[in-house]
């Protein structure tokens, strides 16, 4: 069990959770995660610790509502318990100083690249961010993500804020101007990542992404989360969850985070009547 | 009660075992043994001739005292036949469900040679049975607190009879468990319908009644390394029983299809995370109406007897070897043709074939014959040149087998490991690291239960004396 301090919304469908994990807070390097269970009947679902603080003993959590088990825990308070977390996961991000790292973030995937992106930093590396949403309203960690880049970019899909486009479309203006480019740190949505690195390859840039497939152990007992890599299958909970964007199968990856839709829906389905039942008026999770 | 003259009934056939009728079980996750009455126990106890040089013991992995404890059944000395069962095996509930015994105690049954051997298996969960559920309480009995420390990694037999072993010497004991619920294989693989989960429960209880403390939810190698153990965190020995928890897959074409899994993904999903019990439960699990296993062990068994519980029209076996040198319990195997199973023999998958979406529409198998006996004796499987054929599946689980867990071996680079990073332990359970021993699967690759915990048993006996000479 494990006490939730606080959780706030930071952007629409973007919940923010500080849990008590003095271990967790100690053991963790940059890249990895955990794997998370709300209620005892949860599922065990991977999120990167996106921010720690070991002095205090905590971890915290950013994440999306995009189903049953991610929108059932933005509904927990402050002062209860989760069920477990497991963690740290997956190996840590080989931090060096390359020169200039493009770190660049789509949606909540600016949650995992945060803690990356800081140590980068630290390491010496100059910092040129670009973070990506659908509208204005849909950014997250834009002051933190800020505070350690050299550069910074934002661009959105509806041109509410920054440059009205892709962050593939700034990375391509960041390459015509002529800059020397060591590394490109991309994580976002799998669709974003597979575009990111189609670009850099055209122009031999090392790029590296961090795969968000669908996991059930995490600790490499089961395979769910295998992916394509250079034609190789890897585990993205031991193997990665970081690889070489050039390298990864990105549409086997896509087709494989759709495996479960149907049932997602289902689920998703079952918990909206719930909650109605719950909250007559209706609750702002019903649609 | 007073010993009375045992008259062995040899010749009397071996007393069946109440089970659930086929047409019911293959659709729910009850047990499908239900176990003898004290009547139907004591009535095959007495097919045991008492033999005065028993060769069934030799065939036990443990060396239990089996005429010792047939006859405590006969003689209706009920709780004697479980005291004499724990002296040996600490989870005799476990093994009296599981153990290979036609490969073990009842191959080697004297009886064997003219009649059916003596049922020492289901006697053995009798008892284990009716003690549990006759509401006693065990009476452990543990020497003083020696103040010495031991941590055991993983929870599955090894570890949990490691545990106890060390707890009745004195020691405290200290499980990390990388799962968020205790005891390996015995809960995430093996299905309800054979192992009811409830039975590993009252284990791990009796162990925290002991005073051993399970932490789950503890990956040693992420949370903490062995020298950490040893170094930081004040123990002075550690066991690593980490199993063989690594899926194989084929490397054939199509293994990353949507409707491909492993068999431990689909028995997780199941057993663990209790998809069964989808959407209550919230880990999903697909299931098509055509399902094929690959492979013949239990694990195969287990996957596609799981998947006719979930609701599949069709299930198939596909195994490249035949019927001889399938690898699964004899009782498994009729179980499973009871239930409907369709054994496609002599056939080895070349390909998964998918549809445009990504998912699985067929598997692509070439026939096999047989050859000359392989390294482990088994007739090599040779395929049929031109016999090609495409089977369509929607479901395809591999069962091929699993490789130890690598994470020890990745973060302490100075415990010895051969070939398939299997730890490298001596006859006494020692590893080539200073107080780190090692049993279970993690040194034999993936074996039987019963050979675990002999395993935990032995390296606890040589941990103990470790810990009091402080010698190596
Ligand atoms: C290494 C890693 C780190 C991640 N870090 C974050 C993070 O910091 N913040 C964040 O918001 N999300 C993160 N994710 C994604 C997050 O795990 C999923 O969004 C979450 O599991 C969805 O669960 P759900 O029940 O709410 O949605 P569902 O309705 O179950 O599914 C919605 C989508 O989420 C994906 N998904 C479903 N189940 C799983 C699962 N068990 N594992 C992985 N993906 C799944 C599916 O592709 C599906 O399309 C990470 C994923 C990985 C693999
Ligand atoms: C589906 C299936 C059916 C089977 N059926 C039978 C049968 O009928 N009869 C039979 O005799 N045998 C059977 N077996 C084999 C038997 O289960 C194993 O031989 C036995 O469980 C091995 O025990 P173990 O203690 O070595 O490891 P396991 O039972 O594998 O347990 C190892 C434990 O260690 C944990 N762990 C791993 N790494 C770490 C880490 N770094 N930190 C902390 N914890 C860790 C794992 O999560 C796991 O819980 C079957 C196996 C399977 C998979
Ligand atoms: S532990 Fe297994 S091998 Fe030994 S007597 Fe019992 S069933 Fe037979
Ligand atoms: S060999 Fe068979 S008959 Fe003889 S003691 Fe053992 S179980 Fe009884
Ligand atoms: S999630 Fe099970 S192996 Fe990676």
């Amino acid at each position: 069990m494990y006490l939730i301090k606080e959780i706030k919304e930071i952007a629409p469908k973007i919940k923010k959770m500080v849990i008590d994990a003095p271990l967790l807070a100690k053991k963790h390097k940059a890249g990895q995660f955990v794997m998370v269970i709300n209620t005892e009947k949860g599922e065990r679902i991977p999120l990167t610790i996106a921010d720690k603080n070991p002095e205090k003993g905590e971890i915290t959590l950013i994440f999306q509502e995009v189903g049953k088990s991610t929108i059932e825990m933005g509904l927990r308070k402050a002062g209860e318990h989760l069920f477990d977390i497991v963690g740290p996961l997956g190996k840590p991000t080989h931090i060096e100083n390359y020169g200039t790292v493009v770190c660049i973030g789509g949606g909540v995937g600016t949650a995992p690249l945060y803690p990356i992106a800081k140590k980068m930093k630290e390491e010496g590396n100059y910092i040129i961010t670009i973070l990506g949403a659908r509208n204005k309203d849909l950014f997250i960690l834009e002051k933190e993500m800020e505070d350690i880049s050299d550069e910074f970019y934002q661009t959105t899909d509806d041109g509410t804020k920054g440059r009205h486009g892709l962050v593939t479309d700034e990375l391509q203006n960041l390459i015509d101007s002529g800059k020397k480019i060591d590394l490109v740190l991309a994580i976002g949505p799998a669709i974003m990542m597979k575009f990111v690195s189609l670009l850099t390859k055209k122009y031999n840039l090392p790029t590296m992404v961090s795969l968000n497939s669908i996991m059930v152990d995490g600790t490499g007992m089961c395979g769910a989360c295998r992916v394509s890599v250079g034609g190789v299958t890897k585990f993205v909970c031991v193997d990665g969850p970081e690889f070489d964007g050039h390298q990864v199968d990105f549409d086997e990856l896509m087709k494989r985070q759709a495996m479960y839709k149907d049932l997602e829906e289902k689920a998703l389905k079952k918990l909206l009547e719930e909650l109605k039942e719950k909250e007559p008026c209706g609750g702002h999770h019903a649609r | 009660m007073p010993d009375k003259k045992w008259i062995p009934q040899p010749k009397k056939p071996r007393t069946p075992i109440p089970e659930q009728k086929p047409e019911e079980r293959r659709r729910n996750f009850k047990e499908v043994a239900l176990g003898y009455t004290p009547e139907l126990a004591i009535e095959e106890a007495y097919r045991c001739l008492q033999c005065k040089t028993p060769t069934c013991i030799d065939g036990c992995p443990v060396g239990i005292d089996i005429p010792g404890f047939i006859r405590d059944i006969g003689e209706g000395r009920f709780e004697d036949a479980y005291y004499t069962l724990k002296k040996y095996n600490s989870l005799p509930a476990v093994c009296g469900r599981v153990c290979p015994q036609e490969d073990q105690c009842e191959e080697v049954c004297i009886l064997g040679k003219k009649f059916k051997p003596v049922a020492i298996g289901r006697l053995e969960r009798f008892a284990a049975d009716w003690f549990m559920e006759s509401g006693k309480t065990e009476d452990f009995k543990l020497e003083p607190p020696t103040g010495k420390k031991v941590a055991i990694i993983g929870s599955g037999p090894s570890g949990l009879t490691c545990a106890g072993e060390l707890a009745k010497k004195g020691h405290k004991v200290v499980i990390f468990e990388a799962l968020h619920k205790p005891g390996g294989v015995l809960v995430y693989g093996i299905p309800e319908f054979r192992l009811p989960k409830k039975i590993v429960e009252i284990e791990v209880e009796n162990l925290r009644k002991m005073g051993v403390e399970i932490k789950t939810s503890a990956i040693i190698g992420k949370l903490f390394t062995i020298d950490e153990l040893l170094e930081e965190e004040g123990f002075d020995a550690v066991f690593i029983g980490t199993g063989a928890g690594l899926p194989y897959f084929m490397g054939i074409k199509g293994e990353n299809l949507n409707g491909v899994y492993s068999a431990n993904e689909f028995l997780t999903r199941v057993n663990l995370m209790k998809a069964y019990m989808f959407p209550e439960a919230d880990t999903p699990v697909k299931i098509g109406k055509k399902v094929a296993v690959i492979g013949g062990g239990n694990t195969a068994m287990d996957a596609i007897r799981t998947a006719l519980r979930l609701g599949a029209e069709e299930a198939y076996i596909v195994y490249r070897r035949s019927e001889a040198e399938l690898p699964a319990r004899e009782e498994e195997i009729h179980h499973a043709k009871e239930e409907g199973v369709i054994f496609q023999l002599l056939t080895n998958p070349v390909e998964i074939l998918g549809d445009e979406n990504g998912w699985v529409r067929a598997l692509k198998c070439v026939k096999m014959k047989l050859g000359e006996p392989d390294d482990s004796g088994r007739r090599r499987p040779i395929p049929i040149e031109g016999s090609e054929f495409e089977f369509p599946v929607d479901t395809v689980i591999l069962a091929i087998g699993q490789g130890p867990n690598p994470l020890i071996q990745e973060t302490q680079p100075d415990i010895e490991v051969k070939k398939w990073g299997i730890i490298k332990i001596d006859e006494s359970g020692k590893t080539s690291k200073k107080g780190v021993f090692a049993g279970g699967d993690i040194v034999t690759g993936g074996a039987t239960v019963i050979l675990a915990m002999g395993q935990g048993k032995k390296a606890a006996q040589t941990i103990d004396k470790y810990l009091q000479s402080g010698e190596w």
